[in-house]
């Protein structure tokens, strides 16, 4: 068990030490970086390919029709669930443990919504028409289709990602001005003057950005649950065996949760290393993150199970055959993975040894996203190889190069927009960090000394 | 509008039936196969190729399923042990059911697959964008996407076969999606030609491309509105209804007389294709 913040801690040191992450990281970061350029090379090279050729070099056809970009897509969404949860849902519940962390986890949200938002565009025959889906004025008086969830998705997330920037921004407005007022000259100087909105931190100037903070947390909390469960109407609101599921929806937010605080754990890992957040990022910290991670792989397998019992009770005979076929078919190996890594390799997390352990935690939560990303191509895969039709039966179909370039490239892309972030921007909140440092040293004052944690 | 206004309006919507609210006056198009007839033969398919400018894209892409059939005839068999010959087999073909509800219309986010006041399941090329999600809910898996751009760049149709494209229909570009029209091209003539004249079109005026060329006759076509003509006679004998998700044959005393059904009518999509059962048990 690693020591909590200090309380002790100065001002200016916390200013100091988040203040540094912005000049000159370890080699490690520039590594990172070139890895995630690369990887978008391969997707910009497999987008490009099969922008000229055609959907077919995805290796899709005509029973499967989706493949990996829309599993990949719910996958991105999903992570995008945690910034959430970490930063609007802790905020309320008065939880100071998030403040160290939050910032990052936000960024993370945002990013991993453009990243979703690329999916939707690859994974369309046209994507040169995709402005046909906004509901824009004009003379012919041809409107999107509103009873198609995939209308609902464009709104929900369109909401969702122009909230969470706000949110991500508005949060970040203190600490920009204190860079604005650490750094002296340059294009960054003149950035954070213009971002910080003419920050000087009075009473009243402190009041009003209280209430806005917690007007868009507010805000956020409800939208983040409708984007899920709008995503899983995609898919519960059609026909397809697998899919027409009334419990959809909250498993699919519990699933976001669950992937997006395994997420925050990695990310957490890489960023303590390479920008050496050691003080803020602490142990203690890290416990109450795995061990919300553990509650939420318990709701989610919960959840799991409910789902199989409500197929195999029910009357729905192609449902169930479905359900048998993703369980003993081609899929079989993939489906049973999804259950390990999702449902049984969380039960570690429920022993202190494994919850500040850092090495085994990377590696955990890494697989703990694996098995989500199975989890949501074991939504769409099978469910085209055995519809209600006996046409499109035992066919299952293996995703082209071009597929697996784009999904590859997709982490690429986020690694790439995640890294520039924390090197522009300060990823530890500084003022909330010094708050949760006074009200510990206030209650540390006012308390007797007592032996043990705080 | 009040807010009890638009309260009722929706949950008429929601309790109505989807054909109700637009009677078919005039034509509702329909269809009736009998596989006691099918020979299995493909005419149909071919027909449908040449008719609706179907790009034909060769063995390795067949195989990898980006085939553009709009009717494909699908074999059975029966698992009762018998030899392959003595087997024999059973032939559906299967095309787009024009459903009256249909599940792909409901799904597609631009509205490009529309319903008809004649009862057809449209689809617009020009405002599809390919999101495939009309072919992930229809449970036929009847609708066909454009996985490459067969005109241009695959040449599927060199010099002279150009010279046999159908004028009255267009070609489509990659990434939409396409399927049976029921010859709306044709029915768009016969419409018009019956307009000019101030009547109906009658029964057998205008004919699919697969019917035409079905040697056994199997393919019926035609207006269910009309009284007279040979599909609504034959719904009628089998007593198959077109609002209805159980028909007499699987309810009615008499069942084993009727031969009429829909695929997956419990899925309550109201096909408005009917199916007549095989009789003979093996043609060998």
């Amino acid at each position: 068990m690693g020591k909590d913040i200090r309380e002790d801690i100065a001002w200016a040191q916390i200013n100091k030490d988040v203040l540094k992450s912005l000049e000159s990281p370890r080699r490690m970061y520039w590594v990172i970086l070139f890895i995630a350029i690369a990887m978008i090379g391969v997707a910009v090279g497999s987008e490009i390919y099969q922008y000229q050729a055609g959907m077919g070099v995805s290796n899709k056809n005509n029973s499967h029709v989706w493949g990996l970009y829309i599993a990949t897509f719910i996958f991105w969404i999903g992570m995008s669930h945690s910034g959430t949860l970490l930063s609007a849902i802790l905020h309320l519940m008065h939880a100071d443990w998030r403040k160290p962390i939050y910032r990052f986890a936000e960024a993370m949200t945002t990013f991993s919504l453009m990243t979703a938002g690329l999916f939707v565009l690859v994974h369309l025959g046209r994507l040169w028409m995709v402005y046909y889906v906004m509901p824009y004025p004009n003379e012919r008086w041809v409107w999107p289709n509103f009873q198609s969830p995939l209308v609902w998705d464009m709104f929900a997330i369109a909401t969702y990602l122009s909230s969470s920037v706000l949110f991500l921004y508005v949060g970040m407005i203190p600490d920009l001005a204190i860079c604005r007022d650490n750094i002296h000259a340059g294009w960054r100087k003149k950035l954070y003057t213009v971002m910080s909105l003419g920050w000087e931190g009075t009473d009243r100037q402190w009041r009003n950005f209280r209430i806005t903070y917690l007007t868009i947390a507010c805000f956020l909390i409800p939208l983040a649950v409708s984007v899920h469960s709008i995503v899983a109407s995609d898919f519960a609101m059609s026909n397809m065996p697998g899919w027409h599921v009334t419990s959809f929806p909250p498993y699919f937010v519990a699933g976001a949760l669950y992937s997006g605080c395994a997420a925050i754990i990695t990310l957490f890992i890489i960023l303590r290393y390479v920008f050496k957040f050691e003080e803020y990022m602490t142990l203690p910290i890290m416990k109450k993150l795995v061990r919300l991670t553990f509650a939420i792989a318990m709701v989610w397998t919960y959840l799991n199970l409910i789902e199989f019992a409500s197929v195999w009770y029910g009357h729905d005979q192609t449902a169930k055959d479905q359900l048998i076929f993703k369980a003993t078919g081609p899929y079989a190996p993939f489906f049973w993975a999804m259950i390990f890594f999702g449902s049984i390799l969380p039960l570690m997390l429920a022993f202190k040894r494994f919850q500040t352990h850092l090495p085994i935690l990377f590696v955990v939560s890494i697989l703990l996203n694996v098995g989500m990303w199975l989890e949501r191509w074991m939504i769409i895969a099978p469910s085209f190889a055995h519809g209600h039709y006996p046409w499109t039966w035992d066919h299952d179909q293996w995703p082209s190069l071009v597929q697996w370039g784009i999904v590859f490239g997709s982490f690429g892309w986020f690694t790439l927009l995640f890294m520039v972030f924390c090197k522009v921007f300060p990823s530890v909140s500084m003022y909330e960090v010094k708050e949760m440092v006074y009200h510990r040293s206030l209650a540390m004052k006012h308390k007797p000394a007592v032996k043990g944690e705080y | 509008m009040s807010i009890t206004n638009l309260l009722e309006n929706w949950s008429d919507f929601r309790q109505q039936h989807p054909s109700d609210d637009r009677p078919h006056r005039e034509y509702k198009w329909a269809m009736s196969i009998d596989l006691d007839a099918c020979t299995g033969c493909n005419a149909c398919s071919v027909a449908c190729y040449a008719e609706n400018n179907l790009p034909v894209v060769g063995k390795e892409k067949f195989a990898h399923g980006h085939s553009h059939h709009w009717i494909r005839i699908e074999r059975y068999w029966d698992n009762d042990g018998r030899e392959f010959a003595d087997q024999g087999a059973q032939f559906l073909p299967m095309l787009c059911q024009h459903c009256e509800a249909a599940p792909c219309e409901t799904v597609c986010p631009v509205g490009a697959t529309n319903h008809t006041a004649d009862g057809l399941n449209s689809q617009v090329y020009n405002r599809c964008v390919g999101s495939r999600y009309c072919n992930a809910n229809c449970p036929y898996k009847a609708r066909y996407f454009n996985w490459y751009d067969y005109p241009t760049t695959d040449n599927v149709w060199p010099e002279p076969m150009n010279q046999q494209l159908n004028p009255d229909v267009t070609v489509r570009g990659k990434g939409v999606m396409e399927k049976c029209t029921f010859c709306v091209q044709r029915l768009t003539v016969a419409k018009s030609d019956a307009r000019s004249e101030g009547r109906s079109v009658l029964d057998g005026e205008v004919q699919t491309a697969c019917q035409q060329v079905c040697p056994t006759g199997a393919i019926s076509f035609g207006n269910l509105v009309d009284p007279l003509a040979k599909v609504g006679k034959q719904w009628m004998t089998q007593q198959v209804e077109l609002n209805k998700d159980k028909q007499a044959k699987d309810t009615a005393e008499e069942a084993a007389k009727l031969r009429g059904y829909r695929i997956l009518e419990e899925l309550r999509t109201y096909p408005s294709v009917m199916y007549l059962e095989q009789l003979r048990e093996s043609a060998i």
